[in-house]
């Protein structure tokens, strides 16, 4: 496969040519922050928390393939602004309880807040009235939790190749929705590869809970995007 | 104060200071101006028992310990004994329900030591020159922890320092100061290791020198002033606790309901707590979102009684621990063995409990059992299950009902604070008509009288109910024709 050369952040970068910018970053060490982007599924490009700008106009890292010669901006001011932007937003749109959610310290979402130095929210909450489906004997869905990344949509289809989820609605009154009238109406098992990578505390495992201790999880100890930085760190 | 134009005057006390949440005092006068009856509202709402309707029961140990900031391992812990239950895992390891345990005197220790230097310490040092006269009417600027900084620099330090301790046991095994995840449905989620194990011990022996101290200070401070405390704010009660299920020595963590009355005969004694509904109802009244606890046997207007370290050191046969133990002995001499109702000496008694945590933190940290393996045990499921623990202010009831889909459908919490209710209504009752009947005038200084009596019970008003913002506590004075004549607010 050839290669192309494009320029991030000052710095030039080597990637193969289709590639895809939050790829080409990641595999030179260079971290840039996502959510909806998921390890080979097909990009979504949803969440926009990967956004850059590219020969000065903002796209979305995840979706946005390597062009030669093109010019990114990635770690500007105005880029970390417009990606912390996004993230309080997706704090205020949904029920985001850290203090209590099970997925705290695991969850990709509040790593990132950490990560931006949010400890506080900018926007005022909408409190949505949304509901949490218990049905399932060993899976449960928080929509108070869910960030519409669409995740669980794709790797269900991709990797479990089953149709559980979906989204329906349009706008603010976009929600995630099941093939049935709830998750124990569906295929759905609580080893399906869709549990495991919902990034925040809506899609999980029952009667996990708690059995991590603080100081074990996944974001205790390093932040996220930590491992990609430690790349960039052992290759200078 | 702020007098009225008519024969009439209005008194604003808020917040009652060094109490934790929000409430309000109303002190009835008849037409003599004498007090009659008062009243302590308490005046939010807490909604605990709707919200985690339907959320997943092993998320409930960790939502309701936000009930509170003082003592959420108590709530943590309550829920966790009843989530035991849920998953047929009561019968928990040796690890597991020593790390409990540790946890729990951990938290008694640092509330404890919180309530005793922090919030009541001012009104022990400065609030009396020993004299009746003197009464509780330091001046304001004197009635804080900042004062006892600066003139008992000792003291300060030391409470900020038992108070760190307790906090460092805690997060050893909760795995965070406040508001920690440790105690799961079945068991624990870590053991303690060596290293936390010899931090901890390494500051043992000063803590129990510190709480010999603050013993002392609360077993002198007494005896000294008996003339004045004896009768402030006091009356008789029944008592409640739970004790050790064998032998009725005292137990914060575990143990059967007992009950005793004023004179120390049992009402109730080693009742599963399981069964806590055939022995305690609550009454409504409607002017307080708190309720009034009562034991059925003898319904609401005799069946009331106290709870907390009063209470649990009338109650219990005996305490486990060779200090405390001597601590009792010498405690129950003041009233010969009879149980004490004198309020003020919940403190004393609270100092008494203060030494059995430090003794049994001690005792725990050299039991190997603490570092094991095995954390979590489950058994056949339940629907239902009832937690009951000792929290630093009284016996906490915790109930839960659990559908096949791990939702929880029900849920009831009858607080320490709720179980004082009526307590501290006759505390504040008593004060009232002591010192506020026949007054002229209702100095500042003489409002301090109610919050000390208040405090006595280390009441949590924010978990009794729920409170938001700032804690406050307001104190009307009401005359004959129900207006308000005396109102204070901070």
């Amino acid at each position: 496969m050839s290669t192309v050369q494009f320029v991030l952040d000052g710095q030039a970068i080597e990637a193969q040519d289709g590639q895809t910018i939050l790829k080409a970053a990641e595999a030179a060490g260079v971290y840039i922050p996502h959510l909806c982007a998921f390890k080979d599924l097909i990009p979504h490009g949803s969440c926009r928390v990967c956004s850059v700008r590219v020969n000065g106009r903002i796209q979305a890292a995840c979706v946005q393939t390597v062009t030669a010669g093109a010019v990114v901006e990635s770690e500007t001011p105005e880029i970390l602004e417009f990606r912390r932007n996004i993230i309080d937003m997706l704090f205020a749109e949904g029920n985001h309880f850290c203090m209590f959610c099970e997925k705290s310290g695991n969850c990709e979402l509040q790593a990132l807040a950490y990560r931006f130095g949010i400890t506080s929210p900018r926007y005022d909450y909408l409190n949505p009235d949304r509901d949490i489906d218990m049905s399932h004997p060993d899976v449960y869905l928080d929509r108070n939790r869910c960030i519409l990344c669409g995740r669980c949509v794709r790797v269900s289809q991709e990797v479990d190749h089953k149709t559980i989820f979906q989204f329906v609605g349009r706008g603010h009154e976009k929600r995630l929705q099941v093939n049935g009238t709830c998750l124990a109406d569906t295929e759905l098992s609580a080893t399906d590869e869709a549990v495991a990578a919902c990034p925040v505390g809506a899609l999980m495992p029952k009667r996990v809970g708690y059995a991590i201790p603080v100081g074990q999880r996944a974001f205790d100890a390093a932040p996220i995007g930590a491992d990609v930085d430690a790349r960039k760190g052992g290759a200078a | 104060m702020t007098p009225r134009e008519s024969k009439t005057r209005t008194i604003t006390i808020e917040p009652l200071t060094r109490v934790e949440g929000h409430g309000k005092v109303s002190i009835h006068m008849n037409q003599q101006h004498e007090v009659e009856y008062a009243r302590l509202h308490i005046v939010e709402f807490r909604g605990f028992e709707r919200f985690i309707v339907g959320r997943p029961y092993w998320e409930i140990p960790v939502i309701v310990q936000r009930l509170c900031g003082i003592c959420p391992v108590s709530h943590h812990l309550a829920a966790a004994k009843a989530m035991d239950r849920i998953v047929g895992g009561e019968m928990l390891t040796p690890t597991a329900e020593k790390m409990r345990r540790l946890m729990h005197y951990g938290q008694i220790f640092q509330s404890h030591a919180l309530h005793f230097f922090h919030l009541s310490s001012p009104d022990l040092l400065f609030g009396t020159d020993g004299t009746a006269a003197s009464g509780f009417e330091a001046p304001v600027e004197k009635r804080h922890v900042l004062a006892v900084a600066a003139e008992h620099p000792e003291l300060a330090t030391q409470a900020v320092m038992m108070r760190r301790f307790g906090q460092e046991v805690i997060f050893a095994t909760a795995g965070k100061k406040i508001h920690g995840t440790g105690a799961i449905p079945g068991g624990v989620n870590k053991n303690l290791s060596i290293a936390e194990r010899d931090r901890l011990l390494a500051e043992i022996d000063q803590m129990l020198v510190w709480t010999r101290g603050a013993l002392g200070i609360a077993q002198s401070y007494t005896m000294d002033h008996l003339v004045e405390l004896i009768p402030f704010g006091s009356f008789d009660s029944n008592h409640l606790s739970i004790v050790r299920a064998d032998d009725g020595a005292l137990d914060l963590y575990d143990g059967v309901l007992r009950a005793i009355d004023k004179d120390g005969h049992r009402i109730v004694d080693g009742i599963d707590y399981q069964r806590y509904l055939e022995v305690v109802n609550e009454e409504v009244r409607p002017w307080s979102y708190m309720k009034f606890p009562f034991l059925k046997s003898l319904g609401p207007e005799h069946g009331w009684y106290r709870v907390g370290p009063l209470a649990r050191v009338n109650n219990c046969t005996f305490i486990p621990t060779d200090e405390a133990e001597a601590a009792r002995k010498e405690f129950m001499a003041l009233t010969k063995g009879r149980p004490n109702n004198i309020t003020m000496c919940y403190h004393w008694a609270r100092m008494i409990e203060l030494l059995h945590a430090i003794e049994v933190i001690r005792d725990l940290l050299h039991d190997p059992d603490l570092q094991g393996a095995d954390l979590v045990v489950q058994g056949p499921r339940r629907e239902e299950a009832v937690g009951v623990i000792e929290a630093p202010r009284g016996t906490l009831f915790h109930h839960y009902r659990v559908d096949a889909n791990d939702a929880v459908t029900m849920c009831n919490l009858i607080v320490s604070t709720t179980n004082n209710n009526e307590p501290m209504n006759r505390a504040v009752t008593k004060v009232a008509k002591d010192h506020f009947s026949g007054k002229a005038e209702i100095t500042e200084g003489l409002m301090n009288y109610i919050e000390v009596a208040v405090r006595a019970y280390d009441p949590c008003l924010s978990c009794a109910t729920h409170a938001q913002g700032r804690l406050s506590l307001e104190v009307q004075l009401v005359d004959a024709a129900g207006e308000v004549v005396a109102f204070r607010k901070a």
